[in-house]
């Protein structure tokens, strides 16, 4: 698109090698994203969101292969040797991920992980190291961070944990931040005090940030844009106040009906998406979502739809048969 | 007035009253349930909320007799299971039946769904191996599998939905009164969590049941529950028919875990830094009342004495000096 962009991922896909043969988790995904917005990606369970933020930061398991591009502030990340990537990741981007238990190293102390990381990138003095770790603890809502410096992970709550993991991913000042499901694993009443601890931050800082979740609530009140995806691919991207006013694809739509609404009152029969996402192991001809669609035709089982703007060019939709479009624009 | 006058007149189906769990972890006491009372009428769904470490699960399993009872009684259909000898309860489970949150950990990998379905019934003493089998065929139509497709697979042949619906046949297999639901899609997929509590929904009405619904995620609790009870660090903050609290809470805790809730809207903002701090450690619960530490109305009044359940509405009832209504 512009080319303020920070982040351009191109024709992105990810086969991982499994027991029965390859499946492709990230199909032909494009993404950009330029500094201080949010993009929300919203999925299920396989529908390859992780997999993507792994291709972005260069994480994927060793058994996966990719292919496209994705470009970063200008270097082409697939063609960097691992020194090069080294010195980005943290650096450039950094990830936030969902149990902040198995992000932290359990053996060493929070102030050790956070100076380490940066002493590694900034080549501080210790001294100058553990006041910047001071600072970034404050930062994040830590009380007494002077304590919580010289204690290990297992003595700090959940939400406490996330907090470190997020005060060590800002601590190089990242361009990009990729949150992957950062408050899945905790309370409701500290979910949204991580996601406010998040939006500031990005915003003072002016970061831009991938927040991944499989939560539609999550991204409604925090993200410029939303990509739907579904079986690796995406199958509706806009402007995020765009796609909840009108969504284009039955998917997006049946999955904001599932979600039990607080409003409704008690025993509801709550609308359901029927069946369950396809076999990614098997070759998909045709809209993957097709199986379990009300508006399927002959055409969704046998052509795949491309991702196409639909009359406003920044709302785009990979069905046949969209929502709310008055007229077919192509065919 | 004390921690179990909101237990109602009914001769109800369970009746928990004043129950205590403590454990020693390393010598030092953790205070998981501390004087909890509540009751759940034959066919009716209690929904049971609260965050992590509240006690929630604690509690479910004392109720089961599945982990130590410090004091209190659990009695069901007036019967007291804490004073059962094992025998007893081995009888009496039969009609206490438990659906747990991970769906594939709780099923035995190694085994064929088939006899996974029918080991409730082989415990229970069904000795005819061909009604065994009429009962599993029966029950896992009834949550919606094939049984000719499924009897012979294993667990890791099938997703996480599907797994849940397993666990369900397990639990229905004997036809229990009361089924223990403790955060029963939690692990699910958006798109999945509505089929599997329409399904609850559906067989409970199908088998007569009565429920006990455990989760943190209070929409969900909504949807199947006629009852709500807010757990706080050990205690019960609220409880009162379902609409009553989700419309005019009580509680300030409640507001709280209201106003926490993701809303998939744009245009509703969400509201800045309404929850306060994280939840104590139950090793140390505050003094008075345990939410005091977070909430925003309280006074020295709720550090020195312990607010008591008190009736507020029409059988609605919250432990709070200053209720919101």
């Amino acid at each position: 698109m512009s080319s303020g962009s920070l982040l351009v991922a191109k024709e992105v896909c990810v086969d991982l090698a499994t027991p029965r043969g390859m499946l492709r988790a990230v199909d032909g995904v494009d993404l950009t994203i330029s500094a201080g917005h949010t993009i929300g990606v919203v999925g299920e369970s396989g529908s390859g969101k992780t997999m993507l933020s792994r291709a972005i930061l260069q994480l994927l398991p060793r058994k996966a292969r990719l292919s496209g591009r994705i470009q970063f502030d200008g270097f082409e990340l697939t063609k960097l040797d691992r020194w090069a990537l080294r010195r980005l990741r943290g650096r450039s981007i950094a990830g936030v991920f969902q149990d902040p238990m198995t992000s932290l190293n359990p053996v060493l102390t929070v102030g050790r992980q956070l100076t380490e990381t940066i002493q590694e990138h900034f080549g501080l003095q210790n001294s100058a190291a553990v006041n910047r770790a001071m600072e970034l603890l404050e930062a994040v809502g830590i009380p007494e961070p002077e304590q919580r410096l010289r204690q290990y992970p297992h003595q700090l709550s959940g939400g406490m944990r996330q907090r470190v993991v997020i005060a060590i991913a800002l601590s190089c000042e990242p361009k990009l931040l990729i949150a992957d499901e950062p408050t899945t694993a905790l309370d409701v009443t500290v979910q949204a005090q991580i996601l406010d601890l998040l939006a500031r931050e990005q915003k003072r800082r002016n970061m831009a940030m991938i927040l991944i979740t499989h939560d539609l609530g999550i991204v409604a009140g925090r993200t410029d844009e939303v990509a739907v995806m579904y079986a690796g691919r995406i199958l509706e991207h806009a402007p995020t106040k765009k796609l909840f006013r009108e969504m284009r694809v039955p998917y997006t739509q049946a999955l904001l009906a599932a979600i039990p609404k607080i409003d409704m009152p008690p025993h509801t029969t709550l609308p359901v998406i029927p069946g369950r996402p396809p076999d990614l192991a098997r070759r998909i001809h045709g809209c993957a979502f097709a199986e379990r669609c009300n508006r399927v035709a002959e055409r969704c089982r046998i052509e795949r739809p491309p991702l196409l703007a639909f009359e406003e060019p920044d709302h785009q939709a990979a069905c046949w048969i969209p929502l709310n479009v008055p007229r077919r624009v192509s065919s | 007035m004390d921690a179990a006058s909101h237990l109602r007149d009914i001769g109800a189906l369970l009746r928990v009253e004043h129950l205590v769990v403590e454990h020693n972890v390393h010598g030092r006491p953790i205070y998981a349930v501390s004087d909890v009372s509540f009751d759940i009428a034959s066919g009716e769904t209690l929904g049971l909320v609260g965050e992590s470490g509240c006690g929630k699960s604690t509690l479910a399993r004392a109720v089961l007799q599945l982990g130590p009872v410090t004091s209190g009684r659990v009695l069901f259909r007036e019967q007291d299971l804490t004073r059962m000898s094992p025998k007893q309860l081995r009888l009496m489970r039969r009609k206490l039946q438990v659906i747990f949150q991970d769906p594939i950990a709780s099923l035995n990998p190694r085994r064929r769904i088939g006899d996974i379905v029918a080991e409730p019934l082989i415990i229970a003493g069904v000795t005819d191996a061909a009604q065994r089998e009429r009962n599993v065929r029966e029950v896992l139509m009834a949550v919606g599998l094939d049984p000719d497709v499924v009897v012979g697979r294993r667990p890791h042949e099938f997703s996480g939905g599907q797994c849940q619906r397993i666990s369900i046949a397990r639990a229905l297999v004997l036809e229990p009164e009361l089924i223990i639901c403790d955060e029963p899609v939690t692990a699910l997929d958006v798109s999945i969590r509505s089929q599997i509590l329409n399904l609850l929904e559906a067989m409970k009405a199908r088998y007569g049941l009565t429920l006990l619904f455990i989760a943190h995620d209070l929409a969900v609790v909504k949807a199947v529950s006629d009852r709500v009870a807010v757990m706080y660090l050990g205690k019960l903050a609220e409880i009162g028919p379902t609409e009553r609290l989700f419309l005019a809470p009580l509680h300030p805790y409640t507001l709280t875990l209201l106003r926490a809730i993701p809303v998939p809207d744009p245009d509703v903002k969400p509201p800045e830094n309404v929850p306060v701090g994280e939840p104590p450690s139950p090793f140390a619960p505050p003094s008075g009342c345990r939410f005091r530490t977070r909430c925003p109305r309280a006074t020295d009044r709720c550090a020195s004495e312990e607010p008591r359940l008190r009736e507020l509405g029409p059988g609605h009832y919250a432990a709070c000096h200053f209720p919101l209504r």
